[in-house]
């Protein structure tokens, strides 16, 4: 699923490497509310969830591991 | 806030658009980012194209140009207008009243009532609950609702964050007394603790317009805009939307005793198709019942948004039919409300262009 994520992440901002450790995407100026959107219906697609509204949140998209933790969820259910 | 409403009716609803139409890929050079990223962002949010008035046209040139529509074609006569309403928050002048100006230009009588409404995004339903408020009084039998807003000079072309979404529009509703038995359900609720989410800083008297508020700004995600442009944090009305709007929406039904699937259909704002969507599945109605396709062709007029997607969508069928039909506004404010109605058949529901 890490895999998934970053490759999704790389396209969304090639500009910047997903892999290397960062505390928080979204402070780090990586990912935009924007980009959160375009992150969302990307993540929505390719795993056949529906990530509702009240957790598009920026701390849900601040990291890898949060991204991977806000799926489990939707994966699960 | 719970409020209801009996024996009043929309007779007509005539959607006024710029006949000027910007393309999304037309603008994209303008933004700081890379051509494929814009272009994810156009196919996320459902962005396409735009209708904008052209330099100098107003809010009360849109307006004027669908009242003497109506009037030319005797869909609405000038003397039986008791009260015009206008919502908008681009009036013509700081002072004096938008509504009046109108009301002069067309000479109409002077035993009647003019108001402006700054509203937003939920200026529909406002300016609804004004009209239904007063056609209580003996004296008022039809009030002409008007919604307007021409924020595209407002807004920089620089900001992909607004620009690409901005559209100019306005919309003429009539309202009137009913001898059938109608009930109108709304709620409405409003948070001045977020007033300053979406906002426009410099022009008003807290800080006037100057050359210093014209400079352009960059702000953390590259996009450029002034202190005189349309600002707002997309991820704060985000979130206010998701959390807000569902379970006003239910509180609405419930106090209606109406179940969401006996809901014709849900006409509301339209911030984009993203935003509607996962409203949508929150709340857990058919995403055909909810229209999201407004600002992809127009554009997101703010308060004349409801009219545009009722009038888009539905149209004549609204001459014959009538349809139960939950309508939502949310945004600047912060407000965010509901009403729930039957709509038809109407004397007319259509559009035109400026």
């Amino acid at each position: 699923m890490n895999d998934k994520v970053l490759k999704i992440l790389n396209e969304i901002r090639p500009e910047f490497d997903f892999s290397e450790p960062v505390d928080n995407f979204h402070e780090a100026g990586m990912l935009d509310s924007f980009d959160i959107v375009t992150l969302v219906t990307s993540l929505d697609e390719e795993f056949g969830i529906s990530i509702e509204g009240v957790d598009i949140l920026p701390e849900n998209f601040s990291s890898i591991k949060s991204i991977v933790k806000l799926l489990a969820k939707y994966i699960q259910k | 806030m719970d409020l209801k409403f009996s024996n009043k009716k929309i007779t007509g609803i005539l959607t006024i658009l710029p006949e000027r139409e910007v393309s999304f890929e037309d603008e994209m050079h303008n933004y700081n980012f890379s051509n494929a990223k814009s272009l994810k962002l156009k196919s996320a949010l459902g962005l396409n194209k735009r209708r904008i008035v052209e330099e100098g046209v107003c809010s009360s040139d849109l307006c004027i140009r669908g009242l003497a529509y109506l009037f030319e074609t005797n869909k609405l006569q000038k003397e039986d207008i008791d009260a015009i309403i206008l919502v908008t928050q681009s009036p013509d002048y700081i002072m004096p009243p938008t509504s009046n100006v109108i009301q002069g230009y067309f000479g109409l009588k002077h035993d009647m009532i003019c108001l402006d409404i700054n509203q937003g995004c939920a200026g529909y339903i406002v300016g609804l609950n004004q009209a239904f408020m007063m056609l209580d009084q003996e004296a008022i039998n039809k009030v002409v609702l008007l919604n307007a807003d021409v924020l595209s000079p407002k807004v920089s072309k620089k900001d992909r964050n607004s620009n690409p979404l901005i559209g100019d529009a306005a919309a003429i509703t009539i309202i009137e007394k009913s001898t059938q038995e109608t009930e109108v359900f709304c709620n409405i609720k409003m948070n001045g603790k977020g007033a300053l989410v979406l906002q426009i800083p410099a022009g008003g008297s807290r800080l006037p317009s100057s050359p210093e508020t014209a400079i352009l700004y960059e702000d953390a995600s590259g996009n450029f805009r002034s202190k005189d442009n349309l600002v707002m944090k997309g991820d704060e009305v985000f979130n206010f939307v998701q959390v807000e709007v569902p379970p006003l929406i239910e509180s609405l039904l419930i106090k209606a005793s109406v179940k969401k699937e006996d809901v014709d259909y849900y006409m509301f704002h339209q911030p984009n198709r993203f935003m509607l969507h996962k409203v949508a599945d929150k709340i857990g109605v058919d995403r055909d019942k909810m229209p999201s396709n407004v600002v992809e062709n127009f554009g997101n007029s703010s308060g004349v948004t409801i009219p545009v997607a009722i009038t888009y969508n539905l149209g004549s069928k609204l001459i014959d039919e009538k349809f139960k039909i939950c309508l939502s506004g949310f945004g600047v404010g912060l407000t965010w409300a509901s009403m729930l109605l039957e709509i038809g058949p109407l004397d007319f529901c259509e559009i035109i262009e400026y």
